[in-house]
């Protein structure tokens, strides 16, 4: 990350230079910030989280995030299980994660002070809830005494905040209940941020217009408590002084604040769209892929079809059945969904029909850890079928990065008639970041073509370059053909059981999916084109941090490089020969060595694997160290 | 048209590879039959089907096919008549695929009421894996995998359907041509799920598990026709009846004072007179027709009019105003 870890915190002694605004107090520069907003699951941080980020995004700042919230909906208030955060880094240069380490922690109970205390950067601030740090809250917490008194937090910068006093005060008179008051603490400390950052608030004030239009006493209460946020900043002796964070320089365009699960629902519109053919989805609800079939839903009038199936099973074989008859066809789901729809795929394997099965990769194995991102369903994507059913597997790097891969999946499904395995993951979809809004007149175009004429028709017949049969849907004049899973003759499709055939057919499919390789880019090295030192190889939501680390190392002079891939399935054609222009290859992956052992399998590279299996992304300061240890071995 | 259709139409080329004296023979050639009735030429016709005997199907029909995996065919069938309304779609699915492996699929696509006909050919044994006993074999069955008999209480694919709230739900038997004939047009006439359960013999595995419906020397004492609006009668000499005592249907010999008058009339529109003619096993007779009819909107065209609506509301999705959907902000 390229925030100086000591930000916010040391800032708060220095004295302020800065004029901009309306701020009265003096101003401080800063290059960037980490803040985490932590509180109970139902305390509104997710939503503080994203309007602070939307905020600095309409500041020019660059900007990631990341929620971090638990799977039980509703867990007992205050305590730890309970505790829902949201971290976003805001920079003034160019970042690639959420930012290791918070600067800042806005803790609005004892359970999500301590739930975060171990992450946060030395000296970071610390801005509490006073009144919440009752004895009942404490104890919930598991707090022995008072954190906040008890001098255990010295070598942070505490301010205690009186929130819901405040925000009281600040609806005194609008005849609120206590319940609706308390509702309104997280504008106040929304309100209170954005001055300490300097943040223009009227976004938020016209979002709070729409979302409460009908009903005006909510809108004015929370109106009220982010203003009285805003101001009590700048009043209060507490802080010396605001912060700036002057905008970033970025490519100039439109843009938008995007999340995966966004991205991937565009990704797949658009490609339908370009497609001229309905979008289907047969999807079955599972964390944490469900937002793309919720953002799916809505996207009626781009002639989408969503299906909310029985089951995993029935989600898949929905599909097939739509792209059967002609639909851009995909289904959506996570790590335990892909064991369920295996056999499935199989069957649009060996029947050569277009789909997208998106895997929103979760932490392992079982349950595990629903809402946590791992990568460790890559081996799964590639081999988790019986028998010989190698398909495409692509995978995302960033939250807008997966419109890209999404758009691209259904395009080699198309092109290549077969199905395509999409591996985002959990911080992928719930994170996000700027995304410079493409122009949808520029994309590759999707070209389907429909058989229509019988004259020769044979379904298994094949193009010549891609090896991908015909496109024959139910509805066309002589063109009748059934398909199914026995094993099909060469050209008719006829069930056959010769051995020669089986083997043939097997053999051609295997060759169509690794002709893919043809039209895949040469890979780009971040780094030392011609070779050095070491190379860290990685795939996946993995890039931020990684090319973050490497940045960083490369800046202290370091013979590092950075590959990163998006196709794992086939692998590039160049990747073996450029990871051997480096003395040393290290491969992270958030899962036991999984990619790392296809590198030394096909390539027969002695690579190192650089492995977390937390249910976290890497640290930028893991890597940098687990690099350094490489480079000093 | 320009010519009408003939069942030759609806033959495919392939050699069909059921064991001689099979019944799947007897309903691929009533379906051949009345497939040209409807008009409906063979390329807008798709027959799915799951995994086992009667899967084979669509194989043997020149229209669209897809033999898919096990249990699994009304997921693919539903997705398909989603995605294209336009088409015919049937399933041919059998007691182990429907019931046992696909039983959630079956049940979810009667409840959503996708305008698919399911053909549900039941003939209580596992046949293409050589002779288990199936979610509708009877308790007590000797088979491979039940040496000293079952021990689970089977299903009755009747009832398991009106549970599920179909829409059409109706029997008939393998070698009953005509009644067969008749209960296929009827499904396909019905604008919903249609589920018709076809007695099919196993003359390998489970031979004659319907005899007593299907030998002519008894079959009329053992098959109770449903007509609806005519009373419940049956028998050789049609001398029988079934009466309501109470809320308990009974066998009454007509004469001696009881007329037809006295007897219950069969009304399809009745889910609980559905439900107690779907609970009878012998000694009651079978009955074969059609239980249950009611109109209900179809799933697929449901899903068809949101889009229209939604589109005719918000105009045809635009791709730029899209992408640009939320906050958007311009950086120079």
């Amino acid at each position: 990350m390229a925030v100086p870890p000591e930000a916010a915190s040391q800032a708060a002694h220095s004295q302020g230079s800065g004029s901009a605004g309306d701020a009265h107090k003096p101003l401080t520069q800063r290059e960037g910030v980490v803040i985490r907003f932590a509180g109970d699951s139902g305390d509104g941080m997710q939503l503080v989280g994203t309007q602070f980020t939307s905020e600095s995004a309409l500041a020019g700042n660059d900007i990631a995030t990341v929620p971090d919230f638990p799977a039980e909906i509703r867990a007992p208030a205050g305590t730890l299980a309970g505790v829902s955060s949201f971290q976003v880094n805001i920079s003034s240069s160019e970042i690639f994660t959420a930012g290791d380490e918070p600067n800042v922690l806005v803790a609005m109970n004892p359970a999500a002070l301590k739930a975060n205390i171990g992450d946060l950067s030395p000296n970071a601030v610390i801005i509490a809830d006073r009144e919440s740090f009752t004895d009942a809250n404490l104890k919930r917490a598991g707090y022995d005494s008072n954190p906040l008194t008890d001098h255990s937090l010295d070598k942070f910068q505490v301010f205690e905040v009186d929130v819901t006093k405040l925000t009281t005060l600040a609806l005194h008179g609008l005849g609120l209940t206590n319940r609706q008051v308390v509702r309104c603490r997280n504008m106040f400390v929304l309100g209170l941020i954005s001055w300490l950052y300097q943040r223009p608030i009227e976004a938020t004030v016209s979002w709070l217009e729409s979302r409460f239009k009908k009903t005006p006493e909510v809108l004015e209460a929370n109106v009220r408590a982010l203003k009285a946020g805003y101001n009590y900043g700048e009043t209060t002796e507490l802080f010396a002084s605001g912060y700036k964070v002057p905008p970033a320089k970025i490519a100039p365009g439109v843009y938008r604040n995007i999340t995966g699960n966004s991205a991937t629902a565009l990704g797949f519109t658009v490609a339908a769209q370009k497609a001229g053919r309905p979008l289907f989805l047969g999807s079955y609800p599972i964390t944490p892929a469900s937002d793309i079939l919720h953002e799916l839903s809505g996207y009626k009038n781009y002639n989408v079809y969503t299906f909310q199936a029985e089951d995993e099973i029935a989600g898949v074989c929905s599909a097939i059945g739509a792209a059967f008859g002609g639909a851009i066809a995909i289904t959506t789901t996570s790590g335990p969904g892909v064991n369920l729809k295996a056999e499935a795929i199989g069957l649009a394997i060996k029947v050569e029909l277009p789909l997208v099965i998106t895997d929103v990769q979760r932490a392992g194995p079982s349950t595990g850890m629903p809402t946590k991102p791992e990568q460790a369903d890559l081996l799964m994507a590639l081999f988790g079928r019986h028998g010989e059913a190698p398909l495409p597997v692509i995978a995302a790097a960033t939250p807008a990065d997966c419109f890209e891969c999404a758009y691209e999946a259904v395009r080699l499904a198309v092109k290549y008639m077969t199905p395509v395995i999409l591996l985002t993951d959990g911080s992928l979809a719930n994170g996000a970041e700027p995304w410079l809004l493409p122009d949808p007149d520029k994309f590759e175009p999707i070209k389907v073509e429909f058989r229509t004429d019988p004259n020769g028709f044979m379904p298994y017949a094949r193009d010549e370059e891609t090896l991908a049969r015909p496109w024959a849907v139910p509805g066309t004049p002589g063109l009748m053909h059934r398909v199914g899973g026995l094993t099909g003759e060469h050209l008719t499709g006829n069930v056959s059981y010769s051995p020669s055939n089986h083997e043939m057919m097997i053999r051609l499919r295997a060759r169509k999916i690794a002709g893919i390789a043809r039209e895949v880019k040469p890979l780009e090295i971040f780094g030392d084109e011609q070779g050095g030192d070491l190379v860290v190889l990685g795939w996946g939501s993995t890039f931020g941090p990684i090319r973050e680390a490497v940045k960083q190392l490369r800046a202290k002079g370091q013979k590092v490089s950075h590959i990163h891939l998006r196709y794992l399935n086939p692998l590039p054609k160049d990747l073996g020969e450029k990871l051997r222009r480096f003395k040393k290859v290290m491969v992270a992956e958030m899962n036991l060595g999984q990619l790392l052992k296809l590198v030394r399998a096909d390539y027969l590279i002695d690579a190192i694997g650089c492995n977390k299996i937390q249910g976290r992304p890497f640290k930028v300061s893991e890597l940098v160290s687990r690099i350094t240890r490489a480079l000093e071995d | 048209m320009a010519t009408a259709l003939t069942r030759k139409d609806f033959t495919s080329d392939q050699e069909v590879r059921w064991c001689p004296g099979c019944g799947d023979y007897a309903i691929l050639a009533a379906v051949q039959k009345v497939m040209p009735e409807f008009g409906i030429p063979p390329e807008k016709c798709v027959f799915i089907s799951g995994i086992g005997c009667s899967s084979r199907f669509p194989y043997y029909m020149n229209t669209y096919g897809f033999h898919t995996i096990h249990g699994r065919a009304p997921a693919f069938a539903s997705g398909l008549k989603i995605a294209r309304p336009d088409l015919d779609v049937w399933v041919v699915t059998g007691d182990g695929d429907g019931l046992s492996i696909g039983g959630n699929h079956l049940i979810h696509v009667l409840r959503r009421n996708v305008d698919l006909n399911i053909l549900l050919f039941n003939n209580r044994i596992y046949g293409l894996t050589k002779g288990q006993y199936s979610p509708t074999s009877e308790r007590g069955k000797v088979t491979k995998s039940t040496p000293v008999g079952s021990i689970d209480f089977p299903f009755n694919p009747i009832t398991v359907a009106l549970g599920a709230h179909a829409t059409f739900v109706a029997r008939s038997v393998d070698v009953e041509q005509k009644h067969l004939g008749e209960m296929l047009k009827r499904a396909h006439a019905h604008r919903g799920t249609s589920f018709l359960e076809i007695l099919q013999n196993c003359n390998i595995f489970n031979d004659g598990a319907f005899n007593d419906l299907t030998d002519k020397a008894i079959k009329a004492d053992h098959q109770l026709v449903l007509e609806h609006g005519k009373p419940l009668v049956f028998g050789k000499n049609r001398d029988r009846g079934i009466r309501l005592n109470g809320l308990r249907p009974e066998v009454v010999a007509l004469g001696n004072g009881v007329t037809e008058k006295d007897l219950l009339v069969h009304d399809e529109t009745n889910l609980a007179l559905a439900f107690l003619l779907g609970n009878f096993e012998p000694p009651m007779p079978t009955p074969i027709g059609v239980f249950y009819c009611e109109s209900r909107p179809a799933y697929d065209a449901e899903a068809a009019r949101q889009i229209e609506n939604v589109t005719a509301k918000m105009g045809k999705g635009d791709l730029h105003k899209l992408l640009r959907g939320g906050d958007t902000w311009t950086v120079n």
